[in-house]
């Protein structure tokens, strides 16, 4: 049903879509980062698609993407788009489902903010640069939501490390922790 | 002493300590910031509001989350597929049978195993789904009424939804941690007795909610808290995102049983109530109304439940028989394999969505092909909800906001997860 979408997106534009694909029902579209503002509009005034309805917004960071059973070709290699930032929408009306996802290069983590079309994309993109660091122009207001102000990197990115602690209170009275001391003279294992 | 009484001129307006007559006195006309949380009896869980208060008008608003982050999808990167049901059990903690159902739908959508799960399972899988629903609706709806005064409904709905806690706890052995759906079907079968305890429940249910409804539909306290507060109109909620009961009081007909069917909702019958006006009032009787469809639903499921398997016959998610793990090495290793590294999901990306007590719950998972999921997203419907808050508070009453909090129904744990 919604391939019809992917047909006409590429139809309407085609300068600014990089190719598309479909997986287990799910409808994608790879978007240019330029024209991600002109297709978004589209999507959402054109008659005939009105995604009026936004679903979700987040990123897929690929450092160190090798999936198992496809070919190497695939796998993740420096030269690649390292983030994948993804936008997913629906309409009402016709009850289609589109996913647009934009390669952005790890140099420039930056994609226009779509928070002035949808309004829910304003706390979503927040959470997405709060977890990977990914910048949004034009957003209105682009602050860290589940952290702190003063945490330092971004912890949903593939190298920020799982156990690593960052607690905004210190405590220099309190003795050092045992476990973390262990940890920390534990030699390196990969 | 001469602190006090600073503190007292301060606070009164009043020139002197000895000024006690009723005459008014210039208050500074300033706007004052309150905050308002994290940890506040009507926030539930735990939420900040820095808020601008002109008087007791709320002018602008800071609504903050985070404070119950916990790492779900970070964590959710190093564990297996089914070490992720306990995760998600904490998601959404009040009804987290369903929480557990679109985690298993995701990892079933990848593997291509959607359609071939038992109808068995499918049905047990609506029944503990629809009981999450009404302890889901049952807890908002008691604990917003509690926080506008009444407390008789809290104790009804509490007494019911603690006879569906047990019931839940027969099916699956732990009160609301349930750790019940696994890839393929559900862990164990329906326990002994379960329709005729599920059918007198029900009944009883039935009947404390025309209790509560006397109690609190023609009161005029709770109407007048309710009624024109916190509205949101249809074209807003689409914009905003919002889902589930406060997108359905809105007027947005959209229903992820009906516009999306899963499982076998094809085959139950219900209505999907929608309001008008998308106030808080709205938002109340559309949950009553999903509560008595909830019940209709459990009823036609129990005479429609078919017999047969509760998990899918697929050596990639069903544990070999216990028989041959102890008596032969192959099913030994399968076990083994099947335990330490997980169920294997194909390599892929996939976004499945069922209808959750606050609305359209969704998982999207990148496999890489090993037994652990490379990236895990949840689409919390409270965290899109909360994201509406400060526009929905927005030049009402600090009073206003209990009820709209109460009727967004913010679950801490989806929120933040």
């Amino acid at each position: 049903m919604a391939q019809k979408v992917l047909d006409s997106l590429k139809a309407h534009h085609p300068a600014a879509i990089e190719h598309t694909e479909s997986q287990h029902g799910d409808e994608i579209a790879w978007v240019k980062r330029d024209h991600l503002l002109a297709v978004a509009t589209w999507l959402k005034t054109d008659p005939t698609m009105r995604f009026d309805a936004p679903v979700f917004c987040t990123c897929i960071d690929r450092l160190d993407w090798r999936p198992l059973g496809v070919p190497l070709s695939q796998a993740w290699t420096e030269d690649k788009p390292r983030f994948e930032v993804c936008y997913q929408l629906r309409s009402v009306t016709h009850r289609y489902r589109i996913r647009l996802k934009i390669a952005v290069l790890e140099s420039d983590p930056s994609v226009p903010s779509l928070a002035g079309l949808w309004p829910a994309f304003n706390w979503q993109e927040r959470e997405t640069f709060d977890m990977y660091g990914i910048r949004f122009d034009g957003h209105p207001d682009l602050r860290r939501i589940y952290l702190y102000d003063e945490f330092v990197g971004y912890p949903l990115r593939k190298d920020y490390p799982k156990e690593k602690r960052q607690p905004l209170v210190r405590r220099d009275d309190l003795p050092m922790n045992p476990i973390k001391v262990a940890r920390e003279h534990k030699p390196e294992h990969k | 002493m001469a602190d006090s009484q600073t503190l007292k001129q301060l606070v009164l307006g009043r020139k002197d300590v000895q000024d006690l007559s009723d005459t008014e006195h210039d208050l500074p006309p300033d706007l004052m910031t309150v905050n308002m949380g994290p940890s506040h009896p009507a926030m539930h869980g735990t939420v900040r509001i820095v808020l601008t208060v002109d008087g007791e008008r709320v002018v602008k608003s800071d609504v903050q989350p985070g404070y119950l982050h916990r790492c779900f999808e970070k964590e959710s990167e190093y564990a297996t597929y089914t070490q992720i049901f306990p995760y998600t059990d904490r998601l959404n903690y009040v009804s987290p049978m369903i929480n557990n159902c679109g985690w298993a739908m995701v990892a079933e959508k990848l593997m291509g195993l959607t359609s071939s799960i038992p109808k068995r399972a499918e049905y047990i899988r609506v029944i503990v789904s629809e009981m999450s629903r009404i302890t889901d609706h049952l807890t908002c709806i008691g604990a917003s009424a509690m926080e506008l005064g009444a407390f008789g409904p809290f104790l009804f709905f509490l007494k019911a939804r603690e006879w569906m806690y047990e019931l839940l706890e027969k099916v699956s052995g732990a009160r609301l941690t349930h750790t019940y759906v696994r890839i393929g079907g559900v862990s164990k079968d329906l326990p002994d007795n379960f329709a005729a305890d599920l059918t007198h429940t029900l009944d009883e249910t039935a009947k404390v909610m025309v209790e509560v409804e006397q109690m609190l539909n023609g009161n005029k306290i709770f109407r007048d808290r309710m009624a024109g507060i916190g509205a949101l109109t249809r074209e807003d909620a689409i914009a905003t995102g919002c889902v589930g009961p406060i997108a359905r009081a809105c007027g947005v007909d959209y229903d992820v049983r009906k516009d999306y069917p899963y499982s076998v909702y094809p085959e139950v019958e219900f209505d999907v109530p929608l309001g008008t006006t998308g106030d808080c009032l709205d938002r109340y009787l559309v949950r009553i109304e999903e509560l008595k469809q909830s019940i209709s639903i459990l009823r036609q499921c129990l005479k429609q439940i078919p017999d047969g398997r509760i998990l899918v016959d697929d050596p990639r998610c069903s544990l070999p028989p216990k028989k041959d793990t102890y008596n032969t090495i192959e099913s030994m290793i399968r076990h083994f394999k099947h335990i330490v590294d997980g169920i294997k999901v194909p390599a892929g990306e996939s976004y499945a969505f069922v209808e959750g007590g606050n609305g359209e719950l969704g998982f999207f998972v990148v496999a890489d092909g090993t037994g652990r999921p490379f990236k895990a997203y949840c689409r919390s419907p409270s965290f899109v909800h909360l994201s509406t808050a400060g526009q929905l508070i927005q030049d009402h009453l600090i009073a206003d906001i209990v009820p709209i909090f109460g009727m967004i129904n913010m679950i801490g744990g989806e929120c933040d997860k």
